[in-house]
């Protein structure tokens, strides 16, 4: 019953999105000013109705309800509440249910509260944020029905890949996920702004705070998708270039060019034409990661079902609507009229210069992605990694920090070299010195770079603020400051994680002793365990730092029954200096255990400066929006007492 | 102090970004020509083998009986297979659950000498799972390969 109900509300959402675009387009004509009060209402309904089919889903799979395909297939009756909820984004047709919800939730928001707008331009943004849904409802509703239900009830359902079967899939896809679908808000207003001709600083404050959000998301959700990796895996690493990781990179990399450029628009009335096309792009991006990772030419944890029919499904929405707006960028991009003016040393031509240096990462990120996938079709089978991703984006990558070390102290529109070098001594004798050290002392070169380079950042990233009253200093300035330290703490942590990791295998008997870095770890015993759905064999390793008292630390292979599979549950110790990591291995012929180590002097730092730009966003949003606010509660005094007076 | 007397901004913007990205896009082409990783079954690496200490990729089948480890207790010595050719591999570390003899495998290393020395090995994870490289090899190549090794 609540599979029909789920299916019959999906369908009427599908059919609310028609009528958004309809009337929207409708109301943009001279005559259809009847459908303008129709518009944002509708976006609304639509997006509660699509939020009571996603609850319909997660009702069938907390209720394990083994009649319906998807609960079939993908869960099971032993596992854990959190699991059955997560576990319904955790395979192809709830993630795109999952996808849908978020895109209408975002229209319906846009709806709600988006003020600041021309009303023409937020009736075109709706009716193409609309258009884009339509899509992926035609994509859910033909091709991946979630409620399909089977002829015969199963006995009992497959159970949920083990990988999956961890905290970080209740947080990690759907923060993601609404960092991806909130670039759709960006790009239906970029296409909005082009169909009314109307890209100006007023267009770009609109357009801000959305952007802001949805990189807020990607940020922390990539943050913690790395973290995840780093600890589920069992490999040590943070970041692999796995086609995936890159379908969550690119679409970060254009939003925060597109954040920057946005910023000039609204404070300089320049780059116009550039940040409506970093609007198309960047939800571009999002989709090609879908396409990516949902069409099954990638084979890896987050491909759920190969199905070419479906990929070639996404591959025509990509299509229609990359191709659609970039044709419409065409023929108006000639019409955007140029932008305020600017002298090679100002903030905008650093900013600008960033621009393009994200955009070149974006384009080497993208090609080392796509190439397996060009060479395959030549039959010659490659894949691509590390010893391509991290030189070559690096040749961007660097330069980048340089100048973004220098370009918040520059000013705006013109500015002298002469007057920020005295300035900017102190960070670049930190970088020469830095870098110099770590060479000399054998780091590697980009490594050495990195720690050179990450040091100054820290430095200049502080500079903005020198000389300003702290408290009066304005929200969105506190917000550039800490993510700009964010990323130099992010670098440094990369850094010295590939600088000074320390790995060390070994079999052992228990009670056997072996070092690692400060560490002295001596295995006590191995015992088996169970949890809910699973058991596992655990060992306990006592790991003294330096000689000082001992910590436990039990790492597990642990063995799951639904669906049969193995995980590795690796064991952490954090010290403020850095993590210590701990993987059981097998048990070989002669009774010894595998045991794997690393010490990573200063890895955390990776993911606290992470999380630090996602704060730097998230000042900056709350003093936009708190900014904003405050100017319609203003807007809406002046008007009230009009009104009073005209009585 | 201006060069913003320059009347086409907009044009010089425009050239500077189509010059960065097609910088970008050459420096990608010719590092991707020279870093990708092939991929090789056995008969391929032992035809045509790849520079020393360059990364590839090497997949197939873990020859029974193959499997040594080596008294240090976490360095393992194996062939791979395909039917027509074998190569000796060598890894250090952790093996992944499903890494067993007579099964298929992918391992990323480089040749030293006439060994394959192995950083990383993937093993087929589970039905739904299966290295992209591994989807042909079990089909095509690995009846022969068992048939073979029978």
């Amino acid at each position: 019953m609540i599979a029909e109900l789920g299916l019959a509300i999906l369908w009427m959402a599908a059919a609310l999105a028609v009528l958004q675009l309809v009337a929207g387009a409708l109301a943009l004509r001279p005559q259809g000013a009847a459908m303008v009060g129709v518009v944002r209402p509708v976006a609304v309904a639509q997006g509660l109705m699509v939020a009571l089919a996603f609850a319909a889903l997660v009702t069938l799979f907390v209720t394990t309800d083994l009649s319906v395909k998807l609960v079939a297939e993908n869960s099971h009756s032993a596992k854990p509440l959190i699991f059955k909820i997560a576990g319904t984004w955790g395979n192809h047709e709830g993630s795109m249910l999952l996808w849908v919800t978020i895109m209408s939730l975002a229209g319906a928001f846009v709806a709600l509260v988006e003020r600041r707008l021309a009303e023409n331009t937020l009736l075109a943004t709706l009716a193409a944020q609309a258009f884009v849904s339509l899509g992926f409802y035609a994509f859910l509703l033909l091709a991946s029905n979630p409620f399909a239900r089977l002829a015969q009830p199963a006995p009992e359902g497959a159970g949920l890949n083990p990988l999956l079967q961890d905290i970080g899939l209740a947080f990690h896809p759907p923060t993601l996920y609404v960092g991806y679908v909130g670039l759709s808000i960006a790009f239906s207003f970029a296409v909005g702004a082009l169909i009314t001709r109307d890209v100006g600083p007023a267009f770009a404050r609109a357009m801000r705070p959305w952007v802001l959000g949805a990189w807020i998301f990607l940020t922390v959700g990539i943050t913690a998708g790395s973290y995840w990796a780093y600890y589920t895996l069992g490999w040590g690493g943070w970041w692999f270039w796995d086609p995936v990781e890159n379908a969550s990179l690119m679409p970060w990399l254009a939003a925060t060019a597109l954040l920057h450029s946005v910023s000039v628009l609204a404070a300089r009335n320049a780059l116009r034409a550039w940040t409506v096309m970093l609007g198309v792009v960047a939800f571009s991006m999002s989709m090609v990661g879908t396409f990516l990772v949902r069409s099954g030419i990638l084979t890896s944890v987050h491909a759920f079902a190969v199905d070419p029919a479906r990929g070639s499904f996404i591959l025509v929405l990509l299509a229609i609507y990359i191709g659609g707006a970039l044709l419409l960028f065409g023929l108006r991009a000639g019409t955007v009229t140029e932008g305020a003016r600017f002298a090679p040393v100002s903030r905008e031509a650093a900013l600008v210069f960033n621009n393009v240096m994200l955009c070149g990462i974006l384009g080497i990120v993208l090609m080392g992605t796509l190439y397996p996938l060009v060479t395959e079709a030549f039959g010659v089978k490659v894949s691509v990694g590390p010893p391509y991703f991290n030189p070559v984006s690096a040749v961007f990558a660097l330069p980048m920090v340089v100048v973004m070390a220098v370009g918040p102290i520059l000013r705006w529109k013109d500015d002298g070299a002469r007057r920020v070098a005295p300035v900017m001594a102190v960070p670049a004798l930190i970088a020469l010195a830095g870098t110099a050290a770590a060479l000399l002392a054998g780091v590697g070169v980009l490594p050495a770079l990195g720690l050179g380079l990450g040091g100054a950042l820290a430095l200049a990233s502080l500079l903005p603020l020198r000389g300003r009253n702290l408290r009066r200093t304005p929200l969105p300035t506190w917000g550039m400051v800490v993510a700009h330290f964010g990323l130099a703490v992010a670098m440094l942590g990369m850094a010295s994680e590939s600088a000074f990791s320390i790995e060390r295998l070994a079999a052992l008997n228990p009670g056997e002793t072996r070092s690692v870095g400060p560490y002295t770890l001596t295995l006590d015993r191995i015992d088996p365990v169970a949890g809910p759905n699973w058991t596992a064999l655990q060992a306990s390793v006592s790991a003294r730092y330096d000689g000082g008292s001992a910590v436990v630390l039990q790492p597990q292979a642990r063995v799951f029954a639904n669906p049969p599979g193995t995980r590795t549950e690796s064991a952490l110790l954090t010290r403020w200096n850095g993590q210590l990591y701990v993987v059981l291995g097998e048990e070989g012929d002669d009774g010894r255990w595998q045991m794997r180590f690393w010490w990573k002097p200063f890895v955390p730092l990776i993911w606290l400066g992470g999380l630090l730009v996602g704060l730097g966003g998230l000042l900056a949003l709350v003093g936009r929006v708190a900014r904003d606010v405050k100017r319609l509660v203003a807007i809406d005094k002046i008007a009230f007492r009009r009104e009073r007076q005209g009585r | 102090m201006s060069g913003i007397k320059a009347k086409h901004q907009r044009l010089v913007l425009v050239v500077i970004a189509l010059v960065a990205l097609i910088g970008a896009g050459l420096l990608a082409a010719w590092a991707l020509s020279r870093q990708a990783s092939y991929f090789y079954v056995p008969s391929d690496l032992v035809a045509h083998p790849p520079e020393q200490d360059r990364a590839v990729r090497l997949g197939g089948m873990v020859e029974r009986g193959s499997i040594k480890t080596m008294p240090d207790g976490v360095t393992i010595n194996f062939v791979v297979g395909d039917g027509k050719a074998r190569v000796p591999v060598r890894f250090a570390g952790i093996t992944p659950d499903l890494f067993v003899e007579g099964s298929g495998v992918v391992a990323e290393g480089r040749m030293e000498g006439q060994t394959f020395v192995a950083d990383n090995l993937l093993a087929k994870h589970d039905e739904k799972y299966v290295p992209r490289e591994m989807k042909d090899m079990t089909t095509a190549q690995a009846k022969a390969v068992v048939a073979e090794t029978k």
